[in-house]
């Protein structure tokens, strides 16, 4: 029987300021989120961590992935802050995204709107963390270690 | 694999709003591409058409861009890899007529990115990167090179004037091309005069005149073998290398900010196939879609060691006259970036150059030429050499 619209899992669609995409496997990531935890995935089979978030493990052509917390310090590689933004964030300008590295995956986001830009520099340590934005979206920020 | 060649190249202006069709623009490209090479739609066994759909309001242009030029009932299909899909259609084209399954092929490669805003543009670009897990944050191109950027200044001692230089460069040739969307001066001034827009801040430390200029453009090549090569044209340019790679498109899936790694490995793969190396490149195209991106290809094809790439254009090793002259017919930052157009044009500026035909542009006597073309941010890597000796 075809699956109702009503019983599609759209979760997903909550996620960022803008989401492009409604339906993944990885859809509790947003549920996770809403508890405050940012979070990866790993194989259960060879132990490879995911971020983002994966369903499946191409190294094992496995699909038995377990959740795990995005947690510590990651180092910041690069930034930019952004003056022009696509359309649907121009409310958001000016703002920085960037990526931070966890050694044994990395993250890329947005950082923390109340750190100037000439605070940031490669190398700085930052954390993870999740958040609410202001249209009731969920997402995860920066923040300074 | 046997030997294949390029017999004809064409290319359209490269304008701000082309006031036609996308057929009415493919023309333009092929039109010139198949009297260049002193040939008839109906020599054309075969085409790859080549752009990014995303512009388009029309579903599967090759069906209507290939009626239009006269290529019914050939066989037609449809390449995209971003801003590098003309030289994948290249690519294409070599391995079909290579194998035989084919003796001449055209290239076509298109884009008429006036038919959306700015703004639109900017957002159907950043869907270029991931859009599951990097454009909900509000991702743009400029942005991504942006953080290269700030990555090659902080380790290597790159500066904002070293970036200016690039696109000062790119001007002292847009101003001779007359196919180039941009053709005014820029000088390093410029960039320090807050009033001046080209120093207006896009995504730090990128400023607007870090970026290429948005076109509609259109760009044909005509590869041919070995036998039909000989019988079409004086001057056949000989596809010596094609070097392909891939990145991760998620930033998170990278080690590397400082430079491309599909750009150097494709950069090896080429070198490897062609059997030459970096030292042996007399003139070349690089896409310089942000001032950083040249910096960064100088480097990933080994015209510079990693770091090197900011001294390189210190001492104007690139300009026409220099050891390694690149993007001497103003670069996409100037000519502009019609994206599924921007590979053909390259390959054209080459040719041209290896034929001892490019005018003004001309660097002399080169032998060996090369057209480094990337896709989305270092997503798809392509390096091409070509030679005038068989």
């Amino acid at each position: 029987m075809a699956e109702t619209k009503k019983n599609i899992d759209e979760r997903f669609s909550n996620f960022g300021v803008v989401s492009f995409t409604a339906q993944t496997k990885v859809n509790d990531f947003v549920d996770y989120l809403k508890d405050g935890k940012v979070m990866a995935t790993q194989c259960g089979l060879c132990g490879t961590v995911f971020f983002p978030p994966r369903a499946d493990c191409f190294r094992c052509m496995d699909s038995e992935m377990k959740w795990r917390e995005v947690a510590g310090k990651g180092k910041l590689m690069c930034f930019s802050q952004l003056q022009f933004a696509p359309v649907g964030f121009e409310n958001d300008l000016p703002y920085c995204i960037g990526v931070l590295d966890y050694a044994e995956f990395k993250v890329f986001g947005r950082i923390d709107s109340s750190i100037a830009l000439e605070e940031l520099s490669i190398g700085m340590e930052m954390t993870t963390e999740a958040c609410r934005l202001e249209n009731g979206q969920l997402s995860y920020i920066f923040k300074k270690a | 694999m046997k030997k294949t060649a390029i017999i004809g190249v064409g290319q359209s202006n490269f304008v701000r709003n082309y006031p036609g069709s996308i057929r009415e623009l493919a023309f333009d490209g092929f039109k010139e591409a198949v009297k260049d090479a002193g040939a008839e739609a109906g020599d054309i066994d075969a085409s790859v058409i080549c752009s990014a759909p995303e512009y388009d309001k029309q579903r599967s242009p090759a069906a209507v861009i290939a009626e239009h030029l006269g290529l019914n009932s050939q066989p037609t299909f449809y390449v995209e890899t971003l801003c590098s899909s003309s030289s994948t259609g290249l690519k294409m084209a070599h391995a079909m007529v290579a194998s035989g399954l084919h003796e001449v092929v055209a290239v076509l490669g298109f884009q008429k990115m006036s038919e959306i805003s700015s703004s639109e543009s900017q957002e159907r670009m950043g869907r270029g990167a991931d859009i599951q897990w990097e454009s909900p944050f509000g991702t743009m191109m400029p942005a991504y090179y942006a953080m290269h950027a700030q990555a090659h200044m902080d380790r290597y001692g790159t500066t904002p004037d070293d970036l200016a230089a690039v696109r000062v460069k790119a001007s002292t040739y847009g101003q001779i091309n007359d196919r180039a969307v941009y053709r005014k001066a820029i000088t390093p001034d410029m960039f320090n005069d807050s009033s001046n827009k080209i120093a207006n801040p896009v995504s730090s430390p990128l400023r607007v005149g870090d970026c290429c200029a948005n076109a509609d453009g259109s760009s044909c090549i005509i590869v041919a073998n070995a036998e039909k090569a000989k019988a079409f044209s004086k001057k056949p340019i000989w596809i010596l290398g094609l070097g392909a790679a891939s990145a991760s498109v998620n930033m998170s899936g990278r080690d590397l900010f400082t430079g491309l790694g599909a750009a150097g490995q494709a950069a090896g793969r080429a070198y490897a196939m062609a059997g030459v190396g970096p030292g042996q490149i007399d003139v070349a195209e690089v896409h310089d879609c942000f001032t950083i991106a040249e910096i960064m290809a100088y480097e990933n094809l080994g015209f510079a060691e990693p770091g090197g790439g900011n001294e390189l254009i210190r001492s104007k090793e690139t300009y026409k006259e220099g050891s390694i002259p690149v993007n001497v017919d103003g670069g996409l930052l100037s000519k502009g970036h019609p994206i599924g157009a921007t590979g053909g044009s390259q390959l054209r500026t080459i040719v041209l150059q290896l034929r001892g035909e490019a005018g003004e542009m001309q660097v002399k006597d080169p032998q060996i030429g090369l057209v480094h073309n990337i896709g989305g941010v270092g997503i798809y890597g392509n390096v091409t050499i070509l030679s005038n000796q068989y």
